[in-house]
This record gives C-alpha cells, sequence and structure tokens, in this order.
C-alpha cells in the first residue's frame, strides 16, 4: 500500500470541455448506480468565467491522516481509497480535504470521491479528460501540525 | 512519523510489548450472574432504556426511559441525577451500601460528526465532598453503552470479590464475572480487557471494545478517578481519558469493581438514528472546516491540546505556583506548550471520541518510566493536559519529564492529577513553614520541587502504606488540615486560608485572586472547585466586561448553566469556544459565541426532532442545575457555608505574597477600598493585608447575594419551591424539602444577605422573603 511510487490522476482541457455533464453521469453511476450526476458525482464541472473547470481529488492523501478508523488508505496503485464498511460517517476527511473534494451526498452518511476508474475520462465526448501518471511524492500532502499561525 | 501517510498497520509506539496469557486469564473468570436483554434500536439519541447492576444482589435489570424523564432531565448527568435521586438517602456517603455510581450518555453522545460528542457523564456520592459530584470523560465507553442498548448504567450494591462487568454488544447480555488474576492497575487492565474481549485478532475488533476501571491507588485514596479507555488502531494501545474529580474511582473500588467492558457489535454514522443526518454532516463539516482553517491561529489544540494554556496562563499572572502563592513565575518558560510540542506524536487524529478533529488527545509515546513498580519500561503517556502542567508548577517541577512521569503514574493508579497536584501543593507548602516535616510525613521529604517525592508518596499510597500520613494526605486537603491543626503544628485560620479545597474537593489550577468573578466560579458552584462550571477570568479581570456585582451575577447565571447543558447531552465543551468563528467578535456577546450556540441548538434539534431555542437549552440546564443543588440541601449541604473558599483563592495569605505583587495590592487600597495614598505609605504590611482580607472577604459574600438571588435561590444558597415551579419541576418530595429547609433558615436567622453593605449600596432584594412573590 505505501509502496506505491506512481498514482493516475484526472488532467483536465477546459479548451474542449463544452460541459455537457457526461462525465458527472458517468461517476454518479459508479458511485450511486445513477446518472443524476451533480452531488452525487465525485468530479464537477463548474463554469467560471465562460470557461469550465474541473473539481476532483488530486489523489494528494491528506485525508488518510485524518481517518480515526483507518478507512483511508493509499491503494497500490497509489489511489487515496475510502473503504466505506469501515467508515463511520464523521466527515473530518470532508472538512479537512484542501480541495474540498472529499464528498458528501445526502444518499449516504458516508463521503466519496475519485477513484482514478477512468469512467469519465471514457464518458467523454470531447476528450477534454485524461488520466495521466504523476509520482506520489510530488503531490503528496500532510495534515497541519505545526504549533502557531 | 512526521513525514505522515504512514499506514495504520505499519505505526509503532516503541512501547514494551507485554506477554499475557489472556485466555489463561480469562479462563479464571466464574460468572456470577448473567442477563439477556433484547436490542433495541437508538431512537433519536435514546435508547430509551438504562441498565441497573447490584454489585450486592447480583440483580440485573433494564429500566425504561420514559418522555417524562426527557423533559425533565434532558438525558446525560441529568439521568444521572433523577437515577441517584430514586435510589438514595439524605444519609447516604459515598461507601454506603446503596450508593451508586452511574455512567450516562446523553442523546447527542456518539454523533461521528460533529466534534466532541463522545462524552460520558458520571454521577455519585463522593468520597472528597460527601454529596453529588459530577465528572464528564471522553473515551468511547459512553457511545458504545448507548450503541449497544443503554442510555445509562447504574452500579449499586457492593461485590464481596473482584468483578468486572461486561456489556456484550454481540451476545447482547450483561455478565458480573469474577476477575482475579487480571492486574489492576489502568495502562495495563485497559490492555487485558481489549485483547480479551475483542471477536476478532484485528485492530479494528479491539477499537470496538472500551474499558473503564481505576488503579491501585484509587483503593485508598479519595482522588480516585475513573480510565475510559479508547483503542488507539495506530498506536496500538488502549488510550485512556478520565472522569477525574471527586473520587469517582475510589466508589468503583469500593463496589469491588476491577473494571467494566462494554463491546459495540457494529457502529455506523448514523447509529443514533438522527432525525436530520444530513444537516449533522453540515453542522459538523462547517465546524471541521473551522477548526482545520483558524485553530493553529486560536488555541493550537490540534497540536498541544490544552497545554498550550501554560504560557497564556503565566504570561497574565494565573499559572498555580507554589500552591497557588504566585501566578507566575520565572522558570514557567520550561514548561510552556512548545517543551511538549517537541515530545508529542504528531499528525495522528487523536480525538478521544471519532471525528473530534479538536484532537486536544494528545500523547508521548514510548516514554521511559523513571520510579516505581514500571521503571524502565516504556509506555504511552496520554497527556499532559494543562491541568496537569499546572500541577506541575504548583509543586514547582519545572521538568517535563518529571510532569509526564507524574501524569502516566496518577492516571495508571486510577487518581485525579488535580487533586493529587494541589494536595501535594499544598503539603509542601505546610513543609516549607515546618508546619509539616520529614518526620510528620513518613521519612518524605515533601519539599518544593521535590518530583521525587511526590512520586514516592503516590507509590505509597499505591501500595496500601499505613503510615499516618500517607493515609491522612491520600484522602485530601481537608483532612490534612483538620490533621495538622488536630496536632497543633500550625495556626488554623492560616492552615485553612492556605488549603486550596472548597466543599472538600482541590482546586483546579487557575490561579483567582484578582478575578471576583472566577472566585464565585470556584466557589459558587454544585460539586466543588472545578472550572467546568464557569471561566470568567478573561471576562472579569482582562476585559472588564462584567463589573458590577449583577453583572457578574448574571455570567455565574448564564455560563454555568450553559457549560451544563453539555454535560446533558453528553457533548465536550471545547468546540464550542476554544476556536471561534472569525466574525465572532463583531457580534453583540462575544464570550458566549453565539454562531456556535446555534449551532448546538440546531445540532439538538437535528438528532431528536424537538423544535428547541436557545432559551430552552438553558431552561433544559436549569432544571438539572436546581435539582442538583436541592440535593446537595437534602443531604445537608448546598448552603452559604458550603460554599466557603480558602482565602488563598482570594487574596495574598502571606506577606511574601503581598510583597510579590506590592504595587498592585497598594493601588486597590487607594482604588477600590478608599484610602489615601498617605495613609497606604504609612501603614504596615500586615496592616494593608488585613484591610484587604477584609475586604475581599465581603466583596465575596457580596457576589454570593447577588448570585443566589439571580439563580432564583433563597439567601442561604437554597432553591426555592417557586423557582423549581416555574421550571417544571414537580418532585412533590424535593419540594416539601426544600420549603422545610427554608423555614427552619427562617427561624435560624439564615435568611439573611452575608455581605455588609455601605453607603449608596444595597443587597439584591430589600424584600424580606422576596421569593414568594414569584409567580
Amino acid at each position: 500500500m505505501s509502496e506505491a511510487k506512481t498514482v493516475k490522476i484526472l488532467k483536465f482541457d477546459s479548451e474542449k470541455c463544452k460541459g455537457c455533464l457526461e462525465c458527472e453521469k458517468a461517476c454518479s453511476k459508479i458511485h450511486f448506480k445513477t446518472d443524476e450526476g451533480k452531488e452525487k458525482s465525485a468530479i464537477r464541472i463548474i463554469k467560471s468565467n465562460k470557461k469550465y473547470k474541473m473539481d476532483v481529488c488530486n489523489q494528494c492523501g491528506l485525508c488518510i491522516d485524518m481517518c480515526p478508523v483507518g478507512a483511508l488508505q493509499r491503494k497500490k496503485n497509489g489511489v487515496v481509497w475510502l473503504d466505506k464498511k469501515i467508515c463511520i460517517g464523521c466527515q473530518a476527511c470532508v472538512g479537512f480535504c484542501p480541495l474540498a473534494a472529499m464528498r458528501k451526498a445526502s444518499a449516504q452518511i458516508e463521503p466519496f470521491k475519485c477513484i482514478s476508474c477512468g469512467s469519465c475520462v471514457r464518458a467523454c465526448p470531447e476528450k477534454a479528460l485524461e488520466l495521466v501518471e504523476v509520482e506520489v511524492k510530488n503531490i503528496k500532502e500532510i495534515v497541519y501540525y505545526k504549533q502557531g499561525g | 512519523m512526521i513525514e505522515g501517510q504512514i499506514p495504520v498497520q505499519e505505526y509503532s509506539t516503541g512501547n514494551t510489548v507485554h506477554k499475557w496469557d489472556i485466555e489463561k486469564l480469562k479462563k479464571k473468570h466464574k460468572i456470577l450472574a448473567k442477563y439477556s436483554y433484547e436490542e433495541a434500536k437508538v431512537n433519536r439519541g435514546f435508547a430509551g432504556k438504562t441498565l441497573y447492576v447490584n454489585l450486592s444482589t447480583l440483580e440485573i435489570k433494564e429500566k425504561k426511559v420514559t418522555e417524562e424523564m426527557k423533559q425533565q432531565f434532558t438525558g446525560g448527568r441529568g439521568f444521572g441525577l433523577k437515577l441517584l435521586w430514586d435510589s438514595i438517602k439524605p444519609s447516604t456517603r459515598w461507601d454506603s451500601e446503596e450508593n451508586e455510581l452511574i455512567i450516562t450518555t446523553g442523546p447527542l453522545c456518539g454523533v461521528t460528526q460533529y466534534p466532541g460528542s463522545g462524552k460520558s457523564l458520571c454521577v455519585s456520592v463522593s468520597p472528597s465532598t460527601s454529596i453529588v459530584c459530577d465528572s464528564n470523560v471522553g473515551g468511547f465507553f459512553g457511545p458504545f453503552l448507548k450503541f449497544t442498548g443503554f442510555d445509562a448504567i447504574e452500579l449499586q450494591g457492593k461485590s464481596k470479590e473482584n468483578v468486572i462487568v461486561v456489556v456484550d454488544g454481540e451476545q447482547k447480555t450483561v455478565t458480573i464475572e469474577t476477575a482475579p488474576e487480571e492486574e489492576t492497575n489502568s495502562h495495563l487492565i485497559a490492555e487485558q480487557l481489549t485483547h480479551m474481549y475483542a471477536s476478532e485478532d484485528t485492530d479494528l475488533s479491539r477499537q470496538k471494545v472500551s474499558v473503564v476501571s481505576a488503579g491501585k491507588a484509587a483503593e485508598h485514596s479519595y482522588w480516585g478517578c475513573m480510565n475510559f479507555s479508547f483503542y488507539d488502531i495506530r498506536r496500538k494501545v488502549p488510550r485512556l481519558k478520565q472522569a477525574g474529580r471527586g473520587g469517582l474511582g475510589t466508589v468503583l473500588r469500593d463496589k469491588k469493581i476491577k473494571a467494566l467492558v462494554v463491546k459495540v457489535k457494529d457502529f455506523d454514522g448514523v447509529s443514533n438514528n438522527p432525525a436530520d443526518p444530513d444537516k449533522l454532516a453540515e453542522l459538523g463539516t462547517i465546524m471541521h472546516k473551522e477548526i482545520r482553517d483558524l485553530d493553529r491561529y486560536q488555541c493550537n489544540m490540534r497540536s498541544v491540546g490544552t497545554a498550550h494554556l501554560a504560557e497564556i496562563m503565566d504570561d497574565y499572572d494565573l499559572l498555580p505556583t507554589e500552591n497557588y502563592r504566585f501566578g507566575s513565575f520565572p522558570k514557567a518558560s520550561k514548561i510552556y506548550s512548545p517543551k511538549f510540542f517537541e515530545l508529542f506524536t504528531k499528525i495522528i487524529p487523536d480525538g478521544c471520541w471519532h471525528g473530534c478533529t479538536m484532537a486536544c488527545a494528545k500523547t508521548v509515546d514510548g516514554f521511559t518510566v523513571m520510579t516505581g513498580p514500571y521503571k524502565g519500561q516504556k509506555v504511552t503517556v496520554d497527556g499532559p493536559e494543562y491541568e496537569t502542567v499546572g500541577c506541575g508548577s504548583n509543586m514547582s517541577i519545572w521538568d517535563p519529564l518529571w510532569i509526564l512521569e507524574f501524569n502516566f503514574y496518577c492516571d495508571t493508579y486510577g487518581i485525579d492529577t488535580i487533586s493529587t497536584g494541589t494536595a501535594i501543593a499544598f503539603y509542601m507548602e505546610m513543609y516549607e513553614y515546618g508546619i509539616l516535616n520529614k518526620e510528620r510525613c513518613d521519612g518524605l521529604e515533601l519539599c518544593f520541587g521535590n518530583a521525587d517525592a511526590a512520586l514516592e508518596l503516590m507509590h505509597r499510597i499505591a501500595g496500601g502504606d499505613t503510615s499516618e500520613f500517607v493515609v491522612v494526605a491520600s484522602k485530601g486537603i481537608r483532612r490534612v488540615k483538620d490533621w495538622i491543626i488536630k496536632n497543633n503544628w500550625g495556626d488554623a485560620k492560616f492552615v485553612n486560608d492556605c488549603g486550596m479545597e472548597s466543599k472538600g474537593l482541590e482546586y483546579s489550577e487557575y490561579v483567582t485572586k484578582e478575578s471576583l468573578a472566577m472566585q464565585g466560579g470556584y466557589g459558587l458552584t454544585l460539586k466543588g472547585p472545578q472550572h467546568d462550571e464557569a471561566w470568567l477570568i478573561f471576562m472579569d479581570m482582562v476585559d472588564n466586561a462584567i463589573p458590577t456585582f449583577e453583572d457578574k451575577a448574571e455570567a455565574l447565571h448564564y455560563f454555568p448553566m450553559w457549560r451544563t447543558w453539555f454535560g446533558l447531552n453528553g457533548l465536550c465543551k471545547l468546540p464550542w469556544n476554544d476556536v471561534v468563528p472569525l466574525s465572532n467578535n463583531d457580534t453583540d456577546e462575544p464570550a458566549k459565541v453565539p454562531e456556535h450556540v446555534q449551532h448546538y441548538v440546531e445540532y439538538q434539534n437535528s438528532v431528536t426532532g424537538w423544535n428547541i431555542d436557545k432559551e430552552g437549552l438553558i431552561l433544559q440546564s436549569e432544571r438539572c442545575y436546581n435539582f442538583q443543588r436541592a440535593m446537595n440541601v437534602w443531604m445537608g449541604r448546598g448552603q452559604r457555608k458550603d460554599d466557603w473558599i480558602p482565602y488563598r483563592s482570594m487574596g495574598p495569605v502571606t506577606e511574601m505574597e503581598y510583597k510579590s505583587r506590592e504595587e498592585r495590592y497598594d493601588a486597590q487600597l487607594v482604588k477600590d477600598i478608599g484610602l489615601s495614598k498617605k495613609e497606604v505609605a504609612s501603614m504596615s504590611i500586615p496592616d494593608k493585608m488585613k484591610v484587604l482580607y477584609e475586604h475581599r472577604q465581603n466583596q465575596y459574600q457580596k457576589l454570593a447575594d447577588a448570585v443566589y438571588y439571580r439563580r432564583g435561590w433563597t439567601p442561604n444558597g437554597i432553591p426555592t419551591p417557586q423557582k423549581l415551579a416555574q421550571l417544571g419541576i414537580k418532585d412533590k418530595k424535593m419540594i416539601a424539602m426544600l420549603q422545610k429547609k427554608i423555614d427552619e433558615d427562617e427561624k435560624a436567622g439564615l435568611n439573611e444577605w452575608g455581605g455588609k453593605y455601605g453607603k449608596g449600596e444595597s443587597p439584591p432584594s430589600k424584600k424580606k422573603r422576596y421569593w414568594e412573590d414569584w409567580k
């Protein structure tokens, strides 16, 4: 688990995106077996200044050290994974996520996140999304622990 | 651990590993009683029943929680008071057969989304004070107790042999079992029983077990605390939180209970079955974010816990040093929080219940024990919290490692760090004056700063030493004062002025000399001088926000009620005001943290489905607060005489103290008392001290007058039947008892104000029996 040196994360091309939200629909299918997208999708496409931007987990793993029950782990493939069976729904990871990419939908108390499965990449008709391999050490974040501002 | 993201399985504390034959230990158990119960789903925060266990008769039964009980007592400590009131007599003392030890939960206890939601509230008749004592504590026991089906556990009677009580949420059974061979000291028995009762040999299974225990010193001392465990899957040790105050661990051991064990079958984020889980997640996430963004600029709870207070208290002359003689000390920087930060293990979620991102429960892992039976072993020390650091300064011990040693042994021996530290500080002061000496202390050189001697005293208490000093010292300051006075070793007034106890309970670690409101916050309390009722020092002394007696009385009404509320619900107070929103200073009443109060309104409503507003929360507390005071009256206490506080908490007892702050006191003689500068200059220090003494004593009595009036009590501090009627308390037995007491006070001339009022001043009411007009 800890040995993972690389991880695939999502890369987004804002020039290509037309805002069809097929990615969100594909994602909510994975997590909630529904194509509602929106709050049930781990990837969110947001329109700002006539352009689209992507809001999704970057697998930094800061949340791992926040979990009191060890439900969050970095898997062998480097992806940060939430085990819903262990999770006790405290939302500590949601509150501390630097990107607000750990999400909570009203359907369940346990949060959910991007697992780099690629279904959004496959669903995108504009090829605006791709999974790229990065080194874990370059993206890894740890929770603030020092004394003083 | 600094680099973070170490897999849970791979973290190691470096502690000494114990190898016990757990199966063999368990085989020695004899089941004395077994009770099976039906699974009940927790609904909107309540399991709907409580568990009764009698250690004498071995009876185990369930009691129903009625809607009326919820309305009158809310839950938590309120339920504890109700169960105790139904079970004891006014003559019941801590070691009486009928005394109960009650552990309760509260409707919000066990919520994982909102920080600080895992407190258990313990209630019993205290050995220190002989009245009702309540003590709150973290750890997993309370939440698990509720999720196995009970809002409270009530323990009555006494076992003949050492037993454990096991509530097994998997089997749906409650058993009383002998436990002859388990260790008694908490850091060991908690580990043994956690391993013994975990369903599988995994950390996740062990995390579903919680153990309550008290160590060997709790058997001999009145300072006994109860250690509540919470298994840490990273450190792989059951960590400990303490129900410290009032000697409840002493009651546990007097009942021959070695431990209580609860095992939860399963639980998740909605095990309380709340009315509105989405709202809970929303509120909790707001708090998590606030803590993430602001804690590092405010209290640094996440990095050093409450220990951050040491430097602040030292700065403001509030850090108790050498038995509260001083509020700051040149050596104090040696025990400032950065010293402990260096020692604490970092980047581990240190909540004492799941989801508490305030994470103030710090530990030092792999600490090498320096003295006593575990010398040389490496252990995890839970803490120190501020109060324990303050005990260090109070005993003039300025070495973080010795404070850790003191902390570790207090915990595992099952004694309260606060009572132990405050009491030893008093013995040390008496030693300095020669009132106590090596001979009188059975060979212990208890001078200030002698950490070795302090630890040796603790080891001797735990070992059951029968030397006269050790036996008396372990019962606390009040008994030692009486012992010194009886032996004519010191002037009675002086000894009483120095010993920092009230109602029989030792003070917690704040110097209150310059804050009258905080003197009331310690003295005008239910259980004794503990800062959990009110902490008004900054409001009063630094911000001067409550200048008049009326203002102070209002604060001594609102804040004790507000803080009581946490205990009715199974909550920790810290997330209320140890992190505050950025906009807090722009609100009308920043001291109340209005935005967080509103959170709590919504929080309680979203769990229980009630429709309460912020006034409703205070009303819930007022009912229980008055009920507890009335119980104290019933037990012969709870009156003005019992709200007495030692002069050391009001002003300078010794010339040395006066001289150390001479400028300040001299100025007060002019400003507050009206002497001219010339007069002050010509007075001797003893004369100045005498004037200050009379003034401050009178100020305290005037404060008591104002507070009693505001709380709806008589001038003798008795809750009035009229007030109880306003609160909707209908208990006829209680109302008749209070009326009788008030009538007796009338005959004895006790329904008179205690303060002496000068020209232009008046007591809160000039009307006799003013309460009779209240509708």
